[in-house]
């Protein structure tokens, strides 16, 4: 593409990805709600809009027009500047995912490797945004969401390769086109090294370690209000699509060949369906401590992720 | 209270490096800390090295308070002590005045006290489990907890209008005769209990999250616990086997079956599953309460509507869902106490925390001080 | 053992105390002078009271009242050390050292009637602020803001 295209096709799939978190962020918020209420015998929003569609939409308006506070320790330009260093590289990875039989916003050959790689960037904000806050709490969130993101890469990244190897492709379209059925139970292993590294990637209950609520009250958002919380907010929820979508695409084999608007159907419904697994998983477990979390990835995940790495491997030798 | 802290100390380590250390300063108003109590912890990187709870920010005074009242007006002044457990605060109090004065409460009234302060035992172990759930990130344990909590002050809402300061139980018996029905709803709301009580432990109690969060931590030695003044639940976990309702019996309970549920690693799952089998024990305590009990006056026969009791003064103590606690009124004879002092089984308790923190990590120190079950209105009176 | 056997027994080792052994309200109750109190209090717990259960005090005028009660499992009767000490002198032994459960509650005594207890580790106040002036368990504490409620009879 020339210059000029290439611009106004960034520009365009930059605020495509921002609406799509956005929208992301305005159902998930929802669905979570709708769904762990009924988890804990309640109702959940009810009263804006049918099914109270419409609370989270009242809640983005109150959010909106409250005051940004700037605490008076914090550091202002890394302050103020962290929620989209979070946003951004999340937003920017939505692009590389397959929406459909061979057609993805950006689709190159290192696909795969761009959505594992970009995310990573955000360490950066969580970093930065519990640093700059001037608080302890915020510190500790921070340290700790750097030192569990950049470990929970590992599994993660060596999930993401069984696949590829399988694959025999970088490319996310070409991996979710060779997709067969008979691999689903072949990487099973996979699947669920892939679903509990994402979790802990977004951290999500039961790895909100870095938040933790009651613990270190919200951890490196500690001090944030309004518009920029809510940006961390929808990071959260963005990297939930993301991730949801990633592995409906490659483990799940996405749209099953059909393409254009039905195939995306098919492939937001499977991602609706790890998302509302990552809910109910939330709001089941009690949250990890951070050693158990360490312990976790590279005692338990990793070796997992590398024994299926080599039994893949011998099955695609053997292809 | 007023303690000048710096959030980063020079402190020197092992090697003689000045290093900075962490204080993170927790509370007095966060969410895991029960109330408000402010525990100023000392971190070297996550690791707990010294925590120095802070505690009066509810002190209201309440036992100066009682000396200007009459011993009927400090009833009200009870329930504000555990605010999660009203009842036995009532009754404690009641107790201490009625052998102060040598009042003798009629049989229904004995019976409707252990009723209500075994479902009041419910409801104070529900909120400290749910409590225990939400501090270890489990927010849906939270929520069943309070769902069965809910049936029980339902109860106690129809029993005497309020929901958590019921000022039920008087000097002399209790405020009025249960409603009509209310012993079917009492029996029905406690039928359904053990089945619920189960579920709520395979979801929590069985996770292995949870064991591995709540094993190990805080563990308290059975010989700590009765030299620290540790009770309840608290030294229960550690397999201290006191309970008064058994080994001290007071009121009626010689005439019931039960069993006291004991721990033995007296960290803070055992703690939290000795609260959740004694939820289950108190259920058959009402049960059999409510197939004995018979009809009768409620309160006691030509009781004075100023009461004065003779010069001198008296201890009595029950067991709450905390522990030991107890109320020492001295009397000069005159219409007010001279003294009245509440020994606070949380305040006791709570103690403890400086001693089981330090080693663990800050995740930690919250599910510690969850499993301590301190109550601030009780702490700081 | 029951009170009458405690009192035996606390009779036959106390001879100059044993007049001052009362069961009035179900409990023992031994009066020791203030210099007694630590050596007393660690004889009842040789002879089996290994719980401290409550120490408190009362503002008797001249002197303070001090109240500890001790609660063993095996003896299953409770025991109340009492002793007085001076309004101008307000000094006591610790027990801490026997029962760390004295921790809190000497604090506690300390910052309500003002009471020092010699050898605690850590003697501040508790409940109330460090700067906070008086003593509000102490009858003669006077605060404009406490409002003065009427007689009754």
């Amino acid at each position: 593409m020339s210059g000029a295209a290439g611009l106004a096709w960034g520009v365009a799939g930059g605020l495509g990805a921002g609406s799509a978190i956005a929208l992301a962020a305005l159902f998930g918020v929802w669905w979570e709600r709708k769904v762990s209420a009924r988890i804990q015998m309640r109702f959940g929003p009810q009263q804006a809009g049918p099914f109270g569609l419409l609370q989270t939409l009242a809640d983005t308006v109150k959010l909106v027009l409250k005051e940004d506070i700037l605490p008076s320790r914090a550091d202002p330009g890394p302050f103020l500047r962290a929620p989209l260093v979070v946003f951004v590289p999340i937003a920017v990875s939505l692009l590389a995912v397959p929406l459909s039989a061979g057609w993805a916003p950006l689709d190159t050959s290192v696909g795969a490797l761009f959505f594992l790689a970009v995310p990573s960037v955000s360490v950066l904000g969580v970093l930065v945004g519990g640093w700059a806050s001037g608080n302890t709490y915020a510190t500790i969130g921070g340290l700790r969401g750097a030192a569990q993101m950049v470990s929970y890469e590992v599994p993660r990244t060596l999930s993401v390769l069984s696949m590829v190897v399988l694959a025999g492709s970088m490319r996310p379209v070409g991996m979710m086109a060779a997709w067969r059925w008979w691999w689903l139970p072949l990487t099973a292993v996979a699947f669920v090294v892939y679903i509990v590294s994402s979790i802990a990637e977004m951290n999500r209950g039961p790895f909100d370690i870095p938040e933790a609520e009651s613990e270190l009250v919200a951890g490196y958002f500690a001090d944030y209000s309004g518009i920029r919380w809510a940006i961390f907010m929808m990071s959260e929820y963005g990297a939930i699509l993301a991730a949801s979508l990633f592995g409906a695409a490659v483990f799940l084999g996405g749209s099953h060949g059909v393409p254009g608007v039905a195939g995306f159907a098919i492939l937001l419904t499977e991602a609706i369906a790890i998302v509302t697994l990552v809910m109910w998983v939330k709001w089941t477990f009690p949250r990890f401590r951070s050693d158990q979390l360490m312990a976790l990835a590279w005692k338990v995940l990793t070796p997992m992720a590398l024994v299926q790495l080599a039994v893949v491997g011998l099955v695609a030798a053997w292809l | 209270m007023a303690v000048d802290i710096e959030s980063r100390t020079p402190v020197e380590d092992a090697e003689g490096r000045t290093v900075e250390e962490l204080v993170v300063n927790i509370g007095p108003s966060h969410p895991s800390t029960h109330g408000v109590c402010r525990i100023i912890a000392h971190i070297d990187g996550e690791i707990v090295t010294r925590a120095e709870p802070v505690i009066g920010y509810l002190h209201r005074g309440i036992e100066k308070m009682c000396e200007n009242r009459t011993y009927l007006q400090i009833v009200p002044l009870t329930d504000r002590l555990d605010y999660v457990g009203s009842m036995y605060a009532n009754w404690a109090y009641c107790r201490a005045v009625e052998r102060l004065a040598s009042i003798r409460v009629p049989e229904r009234a004995e019976y409707i006290r252990v009723i209500t302060c075994e479902l009041q035992r419910i409801a104070s172990h529900m909120m400290a489990i749910g409590s225990s759930g939400a501090d270890t990130g489990a927010f849906t344990m939270f929520v069943w907890a309070f769902d069965v909590r809910e049936r029980v002050v339902e109860l106690f809402e129809e029993l005497c209008g309020a929901r958590l300061t019921y000022s039920y139980v008087r000097p002399g018996g209790v405020a009025r005769d249960l409603p009509d029905g209310w012993t079917d709803a009492c029996r029905a709301v406690v039928d359904r209990l053990p089945a619920k009580i189960e579920e709520m432990d395979r979801l929590f109690f069985g996770n292995t999250i949870a064991r591995g969060r709540l094993k190990g931590v805080g563990v308290l030695s059975a010989d700590d616990a009765v030299a620290w003044g540790a009770s309840g639940p608290t030294a229960r976990g550690s397999g201290v086997d006191w309970d008064l309702r058994r080994d001290d019996p007071y009121s009626v309970y010689p005439r019931f079956d039960f069993d006291i549920p004991l721990g033995d690693a007296g960290d803070a799952y055992d703690r939290g599953r000795c609260r959740l089998w004694e939820a289950v024990e108190s259920c058959r305590i009402i049960t059999q309460a409510l197939d004995q009990i018979e009809p009768g006056p409620v309160h006691a026969e030509g009781f004075p509507r100023l009461l004065a009791p003779r010069q001198g003064d008296a201890y009595d103590r029950i067991e709450s869902a905390r522990g030991t606690l107890g109320v020492f009124v001295a009397s000069d004879g005159s219409t007010r106490p001279y003294r009245v002092k509440f020994r606070s089984p949380a305040f006791c308790n709570l103690a403890l925390i400086g001693r089981l923190a330090p080693g663990h990590t800050i995740s930690d120190l919250v599910v510690i001080l969850g499993s301590l079950d301190p109550v601030f209105g009780e702490v700081d009176r | 053992m029951n009170i009458e056997e405690l009192r035996e027994h606390l009779c036959s080792r106390y001879p100059l105390l044993c007049p001052l052994f009362s069961s009035e309200f179900g409990d023992g109750t031994l009066t020791v002078e203030p210099d007694d109190l630590h050596r007393a209090a660690g004889d009842m717990k040789e002879l089996g009271f290994s719980r401290l259960d409550v120490v408190t005090a009362l503002d008797r005028g001249e002197t303070f009242e001090l109240v500890y009660r001790l609660e063993s499992a095996e003896i299953r009767t409770g025991l109340s050390l009492r002793c007085s000490v001076p309004r101008d002198q307000p000094r006591i032994s610790s027990l801490f050292d026997l029962w760390p459960a004295a921790d809190w509650q000497e604090r506690e005594v300390y910052d309500l009637f003002g009471i020092e207890f010699e050898g605690h580790p850590d003697l501040r106040r508790i409940l109330l602020p460090d700067d906070w002036v008086g003593h509000l368990l102490r009858k003669d504490y006077v605060d404009d803001r406490v409002v003065k409620r009427p007689d009754y009879i």
